[in-house]
């Protein structure tokens, strides 16, 4: 079967892309091997692991299970967006400074997702902050230097609430 | 893991949609957030030629209030209802079931049409949808029914929807301040599928269970209702005796199947307890 190419046209990081795909193509793909941002990672390819997370149109959606063709239009963040030069993120400085990664497969994924949290009106309570991080899988941290990282980036932008029950 | 090739279609109107349904139906899958069927097709336990995304249909989002009933459009995300939706019991209700759907980043794609099309039976939606007796509204070119929760799900993955028909509401009964609700399921990780779930609703006059409605998921191949968990709680006070009473009698007529992830008797146990936290959460 011949499959016709569409062009896909959408705003990553900011930038008016166009991006020529097949229909069964994924936006994890179409980002990784036709705008060769090759920062979003795919691990599982099901929607499972969350390394893929990126976000798309203010929400947190794994790249694995949209088509890149269904970006038309779409305002698209990946990691590539979040630091300004050689200038960290404070979230990305976090991680940095509270070892909050190993191999660095996962990170992609874990930094949109805490990115897209910690730009939410409410504020992060180590509740939330637990529930929001289950999403997304890490085999090598034990998680525990990860929700180090996002709180205490979330304490340094004043998104922190301690919980009602601590 | 990359799915087979389909020709992929975007209608931007209703008409369009169900114009596109009449001709490929049967050949054809609807597309909304796709939380499920991606990953099938990313397997390749699902190869659907055509693609439908309704995503560019205006009028599929959002809920409203109408003639005592919630109406949900089909392609309302599962985030929506992480915050109440409506003031009362339900509105509290679907916001503590939504925090048990998958995780963050699928509840912001998935929506509760796609869920209950899908049919799968561990599925949160599915279980209210069933368990609250809600009716499904599905369009077709040709024009429009109303379908009951109870002739809805037919068995698993399997629905009563015909292949031109497009699902467009939910309607849930839009319970008074006399109402208690409640929902639990057990799931070994955050996230996971749940091994058993339970939702109720109870409606209390002069101290006593009048009205009430149970329902169950994970533990057959649809989601069911247990008549006999609400036979225990018809005409009793509420009190954590006859949660676990209920639970009991609901439990004891239910048979569910064992299989990798647990022995049809640990499910018949979950579902015991599932009833009981339901209501312990309703009365709370």
């Amino acid at each position: 079967m011949s499959e016709p190419k569409v062009t896909v046209c959408c705003t990553v990081n900011g930038q008016k892309v166009e991006a020529d795909v097949v229909p069964r193509m994924s936006l994890a793909d179409m980002l990784r091997e036709e705008l060769h941002l090759t920062g979003t990672h795919l691990g599982c390819e099901h929607g499972v692991c969350g390394a893929c997370t990126i976000i798309v149109n203010g929400a947190p959606v794994r790249s694995c299970l949209m088509f890149g063709i269904q970006a038309e239009g779409a305002e698209i963040r990946t990691v590539e967006g979040l630091a300004d030069g050689d200038t960290l993120s404070p979230l990305q400085r976090a991680f940095w400074e509270k070892h909050g990664l190993q191999c660095g497969f996962c990170t992609p994924g874990f930094l949109m997702l805490a990115t897209w949290m910690l730009e939410q009106p409410e504020p992060v309570t180590e509740e939330r902050l637990r529930h929001v991080l289950s999403s997304n899988l890490c085999r090598c941290t034990g998680y525990t230097n990860i929700v180090r990282a996002v709180t205490a980036a979330a304490k340094e932008m004043g998104k922190w609430a301690e919980s009602a029950a601590a | 893991m990359k799915p087979a090739a389909f020709a992929y279609h975007r209608p931007e109107t209703r008409a369009e949609a169900l114009a596109l349904l009449a001709e490929h139906g049967e050949e054809a899958k609807i597309i909304a957030g796709g939380q499920s069927l991606v990953p099938a097709m990313n397997f390749r336990l699902a190869r659907p030629p055509i693609l439908i995304d309704i995503n560019a249909v205006p009028g599929l989002d959002g809920v409203r209030e109408e003639a005592g009933q919630l109406v949900i459009g089909a392609r309302t995300r599962h985030a929506t209802f992480e915050k109440p939706v409506t003031a009362g019991p339900l509105g509290t209700l679907l916001a503590r079931v939504a925090a048990n759907i998958a995780h963050t980043p699928i509840r912001s794609r998935g929506s509760w049409g796609g869920s209950v099309s899908h049919a799968d039976p561990a599925s949160e939606w599915c279980c209210v949808t069933r368990g609250l007796e809600a009716e499904l509204v599905a369009e077709s070119a040709t024009g429009r029914r109303s379908i009951p929760a109870a002739d809805f799900f037919q068995t698993i993955f399997t629905t009563a929807l015909r292949p031109d028909e497009l699902l467009a509401e939910i309607r849930l009964p839009l319970f008074g301040p006399d109402w208690h609700c409640g929902f639990a399921e057990y799931a070994r990780r955050a996230g996971d599928f749940a091994l058993a779930m339970a939702v109720v609703a109870c409606r209390v006059e002069g101290g006593v269970i009048r009205e009430a409605r149970v329902g169950l998921g994970g533990i057959a191949s649809t989601p069911v209702t247990s008549p006999e968990a609400v036979a225990a709680l018809l005409g009793q006070a509420p009190s954590p005796a006859l949660f676990a009473a209920a639970g009991a009698a609901g439990a004891a007529a239910t048979d569910p199947d064992g299989d990798i992830h647990a022995s049809g008797e640990y499910r018949q146990d979950l579902v015991k307890a599932m009833i009981r936290r339901a209501l312990v959460q309703a009365f709370a």
